[in-house]
């Protein structure tokens, strides 16, 4: 596999550190007039999420991870796995495991356009469309009359998450969620 | 057509820059230190590590500071003097660096560095307004942060301590300390900060001196937001200490895997024939004027800065 010499770095760059596929941030030049030039590094570890911060003696390098993002759709879940299919026409199927859906699995709606993101061609994680429609299937009666308060109430969706809706909202609705704040946008026209 | 012969920086910025540099000469010319210029081009350039130079073929290296003209100057007899000038660096570029930047630099008679350091937090207040700066030995920086004596340094645990804090691929104590600091400096947020007391292998053509059974060099640098704006000396006046200087430089240069460098003669000779007593200081102006205009670049304050990244 290819490497990047700290030169190289900049931001979008994929490289493993530690044995995991990471996603430069940023990267900067840093050096005393007098001393030693390094470049401090953010990266965000593509599996786990988290941020971690390195500086590297400049003229060091890191190996290249094999690392591509592809745009798929979803089609169901077995409870184990979950469903993709490719948007071209070969209609191939790629299945993730909860460790790449993770948070995913709360907002996935049928054949949703997702972004995976696969590292030696295994799926690590699972980005929904930023909006989705999803059906209430469980929610308490709302009390007439109690929406100018603009209070909400506990709602289930077709995917098992619990969102706040407002009090108007009821079983069998479709609504538009956010899926990055995981927060109710508007009851879908659908 | 491509938008990249557009300057980097703002007209109404680099407007204000003029304004700054008119001010910076006022504050020299203020203090009757008069204003010089030495050239960009020489045949020597610096044996320090830390620094490469930018090579012109068959002509000799752009400086990477007007340091040792200056000084030649006054070993020949000129006064207190000031020079805002290109200096290179090869190899340097990213927010705070550009491969050529703006130096101010100048050195004056018979003070101290104490003198010295008023001065600089003076230019500091002048351009960017008025706020105290702290003092903190070298010492008490890394004593503080991360219990670490520089000036008896165990360069296994600075190693430790310096890969703990995030460093990867340091090769030598230097690698470490240098990390070190600059780690110390980006805690202290905001404060502006006067670091002193180097130790002895960071002394550069600082003096030093004996202070608590330890060598220290005679040095300084101004750091705001965690960023070195300034780096002082009380200066060496010793010929022969410099020639030592500059070979260890070299030692250390092939323990690197760089070329050598040619030692500066005239300079020598220049040192050898007699420096008066002097402090001097050389300032990073494009880093000084973004602070003072809220820039967060030099590419923001530099008419055609490089691009890249």
């Amino acid at each position: 596999m290819a490497s990047y010499s700290t030169n190289e770095f900049r931001p979008g760059l994929k490289v493993l550190l530690e044995g995991d596929p990471c996603v430069m941030m940023e990267a900067e030049f840093v050096k005393p007039g007098k001393g030693q030039a390094f470049t401090r590094v953010k990266f965000r570890n593509l599996i786990t999420g988290r941020v971690w911060e390195r500086t590297l003696r400049s003229g060091e390098s890191m190996e290249a991870a094999d690392v591509v993002e592809r745009d798929l759709d979803y089609l169901y879940t077995d409870g184990d796995l979950w469903y993709f299919m490719t948007t071209d026409d070969n209609y191939d199927q790629v299945a993730a495991d909860s460790a790449a859906i993770g948070d995913a699995k709360d907002f996935l709606a049928e054949q949703a356009r997702c972004q995976i993101t696969f590292w030696n061609d295994n799926p690590i994680s699972v980005t929904p469309p930023n909006f989705v429609n999803l059906a209430v299937t469980q929610t308490d009666p709302g009390v007439r009359g109690d929406t100018a308060q603009g209070g909400t109430k506990p709602a289930t969706l077709d995917t098992g998450a619990v969102i706040n809706v407002p009090l108007f909202i009821e079983i069998g609705d479709v609504l538009r969620v956010d899926t990055r704040t995981g927060e109710y946008v508007s009851r879908s026209k659908q | 057509m491509s938008e990249a012969w557009r300057p980097t920086a703002a007209i109404e910025t680099l407007l204000k820059r003029a304004e700054f540099l008119d001010r910076t000469r006022a504050f020299f010319h203020n203090r009757n230190i008069v204003e010089v210029q030495t050239s960009t081009l020489d045949r020597f350039g610096s044996t320090d590590v830390a620094i490469e130079n930018v090579e012109v073929a068959d002509h000799g290296v752009l400086q990477s500071s007007p340091e040792y003209q200056m000084k030649r100057l006054l070993a020949a007899g000129m006064p207190s003097c000031f020079q805002i000038c290109p200096a290179f660096r090869k190899g340097e570029v990213g927010r705070w660096h550009n491969t050529e930047f703006t130096m101010l630099e100048w050195y004056e008679l018979d003070v101290t560095l104490d003198d010295l350091m008023a001065t600089v937090a003076a230019l500091a207040d002048n351009l960017i307004g008025p706020q105290p700066v702290v003092t903190k030995t070298v010492f008490e920086l890394l004593q503080d942060s991360f219990d670490i004596d520089p000036h008896r340094p165990d360069e296994k645990l600075c190693l430790e301590v310096a890969s703990a804090e995030g460093l990867q691929g340091a090769r030598d104590l230097h690698d470490a300390i240098d990390f070190l600091v600059g780690s110390a400096l980006a805690k202290l947020g905001s404060e502006r900060v006067f670091l002193t007391e180097y130790p002895s292998y960071q002394a550069a053509l600082a003096k030093t001196n004996q202070h608590d059974d330890v060598e220290v060099a005679l040095r300084f640098e101004l750091v705001i937001n965690g960023l070195e704006i300034a780096n002082g000396y009380d200066e060496l006046r010793d010929a022969f200490e410099f020639r030592r200087r500059c070979n260890s430089d070299n030692v250390r240069r092939a323990q690197l895997g760089l070329p050598p460098k040619s030692i500066d003669t005239n300079f020598e000779a220049a040192m050898a024939h007699g420096l008066p007593e002097c402090c001097g200081v050389a300032v990073g102006l494009d880093r000084l004027f973004a602070l003072a205009m809220d820039k967060t670049a030099l590419r923001d304050v530099m008419a055609f800065a490089a691009r890249g990244e």
